[in-house]
């Protein structure tokens, strides 16, 4: 499917999972390259993190395939569990113990000798800016520290391939933009990472490839841009105080321009460059028009999703 | 099923019986209320209730130093009892945090999950054990046990604590809740009192009797008190062992098909 060279790490054919009658996964395919970024995008309840817990050997797929690392999750789970490493979205770092006994104990796990484990260890909370809290228990670490202790655990090994499920979700900003930071440093190591995210604005910020999963199914896949392609582009909103100045604004501006809900406010198609954004003004300022505000918008993916999500309610309805 | 991966149960197995060690000396005040429960109910029964119930056993001297001796095979089990109780809720503590979820993604013998907390909970058990005795030595215990009969005992004590703990190991995980795991055990501290733990079998009534005469407590019991009091055994040694590998073998198989489970 991708032109991409790199071999496919992550391929998932027709793979599904019910609970009982609840379908929460109906067939979906995926092919994920070597050393990208793949996000799966939906909101809460979308089957996110069933996919994570069915590609980590968590749970039992239904039906289909998956292959991690080149094995099969199925038949060979501890060939794909020696290659993955999963921060989940609950934290899965041991309260009891200090930062450091995690890692190391992450260490011992993974077979590394003393003089290794201590190395990574050292290492690793070094990197995530851990040293100074490494010898207090995890119990006693904010949610962002706790956070990055839980990737530096999954990173002890050395996995190729790394899930994160909502790595930020409860993070303040500042944490999530570090998470942001580290996960994208990663990548330069050819290390291949599926994050799941219900934020549009991480998966747009991090990911090579995006997939909305909506309803167990996938209805959209591609790059961010592709994605926002999809949708119609971006525009100015126009902000008036005057009904007579908007009433002129409207004359003026002609068919391009319509009202924004029952404000006095004015949607301009404009692709947001500043050339353009210059031909509005001036046109404005030749009729003396007085504006209140203005606003860009370009499209985001939140635009994307709602559009596509609020697309498959509608089959939903008409199906029936 | 081919599996190029190599297996490491024993250092696993090891490395999770450091990690379950640490969390006890991390979170001390729970061995502490474990053991304190034992130590409290035998200073009960010897000084409330052991000069009434000491009369009623009879013997050479009779009375409250009478009861001590025959009374402590029951405190040891219900010492070893309450530390099981301890090992399911740190099971199901275990099981509600996110970092089983992380073992279980990992590439480790998947049994040292369990192993580690087994061998963990028998090492505490034998902590306790030895607190209580020592405890029971201070208020009169005399027992007559040469050292033979200590090394049997050290055996059977490290059989029945292995033998529950497994069972308990998987309790805690059959249980939605910490608190769900905290009283479902409850029945193996109600065992001894139904059994030969407090007074003699055959006081109690008919139906009672046959019950308490036939519990696996009892043989335990008994075996205990057979060794420390230097009497003859008997069979109720192999019974109890009998017991105990029945036991074993029924925690170790659930308690490992419910890890194992996938959803």
């Amino acid at each position: 499917m991708t032109n991409n060279a790199a071999p496919p790490v992550i391929v998932v054919s027709e793979l599904r999972k019910s609970f009982g009658d609840k379908v929460v996964l109906d067939g979906i395919d995926l092919n994920v390259p070597q050393g990208t970024i793949f996000s799966l995008l939906g909101a809460n309840g979308a089957g996110k993190t069933t996919a994570v817990k069915i590609l980590s050997t968590l749970i039992a797929a239904s039906g289909g395939r998956a292959e991690v690392a080149g094995h099969d999750v199925a038949s060979d789970p501890d060939s794909v569990r020696a290659a993955i490493g999963v921060t989940g979205q609950f934290s899965a770092v041991d309260n009891l113990l200090t930062g450091e006994e995690n890692l190391r104990l992450m260490a011992d796990l993974n077979h590394l000798s003393k003089k290794d484990g201590k190395r990574a260890a050292t290492d690793l909370l070094e990197r995530f800016d851990l040293t100074e809290a490494a010898r207090k228990p995890a119990s006693t670490y904010s949610g962002g520290m706790r956070r990055r202790l839980d990737l530096a655990m999954t990173l002890v090994g050395s996995p190729r391939v790394i899930f994160l499920d909502e790595p930020t979700t409860g993070l303040d900003p500042r944490s999530r933009r570090e998470m942001w930071q580290i996960v994208r440093e990663l990548t330069a190591g050819g290390v291949t990472i599926f994050l799941t995210t219900q934020y549009l604005d991480e998966a747009d910020e991090l990911a090579d490839r995006i997939a909305v999963l909506e309803g167990g199914r996938l209805v959209a896949e591609g790059t961010a841009d592709e994605l926002k392609r999809r949708i119609p582009g971006g525009h100015v909103r126009l902000q008036f105080t005057e009904p007579s100045e908007f009433r002129t604004a409207q004359r003026v501006l002609g068919r391009a321009a319509h009202s924004d809900g029952d404000a006095l406010a004015l949607r301009v198609p404009n692709d947001g460059s500043l050339r353009s954004l210059k031909a509005l003004l001036d046109q404005l300022d030749h009729e003396s028009i007085e504006v209140d505000g203005l606003s860009v918008h370009t499209p985001d993916l939140d635009d994307v999703f709602l559009a596509l999500t609020g697309d498959s309610d509608n089959k939903k309805v008409t199906n029936r | 099923m081919t599996t190029a991966v190599a297996s490491h149960p024993l250092r696993d197995s090891t490395t999770m019986v450091r990690r379950n060690l640490k969390r006890m000396v991390r979170y001390p005040s729970m061995t502490v209320q474990l053991i304190a429960m034992p130590v409290l109910l035998l200073l009960l029964f010897v000084y409330v209730f052991g000069g009434t119930l000491g009369a009623g056993i009879g013997g050479p001297s009779g009375g409250r130093a009478e009861y001590v001796n025959y009374v402590v095979p029951a405190i040891l089990i219900i010492t070893i009892a309450t530390i099981v109780q301890g090992t399911a809720v740190s099971v199901a503590m275990d099981m509600t945090e996110g970092i089983i979820a992380r073992f279980r993604t990992m590439n480790i013998a998947r049994v040292s999950v369990l192993t580690g907390h087994v061998v963990g909970s028998v090492i505490q058990a034998f902590l306790s054990v030895a607190v209580v005795v020592g405890v029971a030595l201070a208020i009169g215990f005399r027992p007559q046990a040469g050292f033979g009969d200590w090394l049997a005992l050290v055996g059977l004590v490290a059989a029945v604590s292995f033998a529950l703990v497994w069972l308990t190991v998987a309790i805690g995980q059959s249980s939605q809740t910490v608190e769900g795991a905290s009283s479902l055990p409850m029945p193996l501290m109600f065992l001894p009192f139904l059994g030969s733990g407090f007074v003699p079998t055959d006081t109690m009534p008919e139906g009672v009797r046959w019950f308490a005469e036939h519990q696996p407590f009892t043989p335990i019991m008994e075996s205990i008190r057979a060794l420390l009091m230097d009497t003859p055994v008997g069979n109720d040694v192999w019974i109890a062992l009998a017991w105990c590998a029945g036991i074993a073998l029924v925690g170790y198989v659930w308690a490992k098909k419910l890890y194992n489970r996938k959803v």
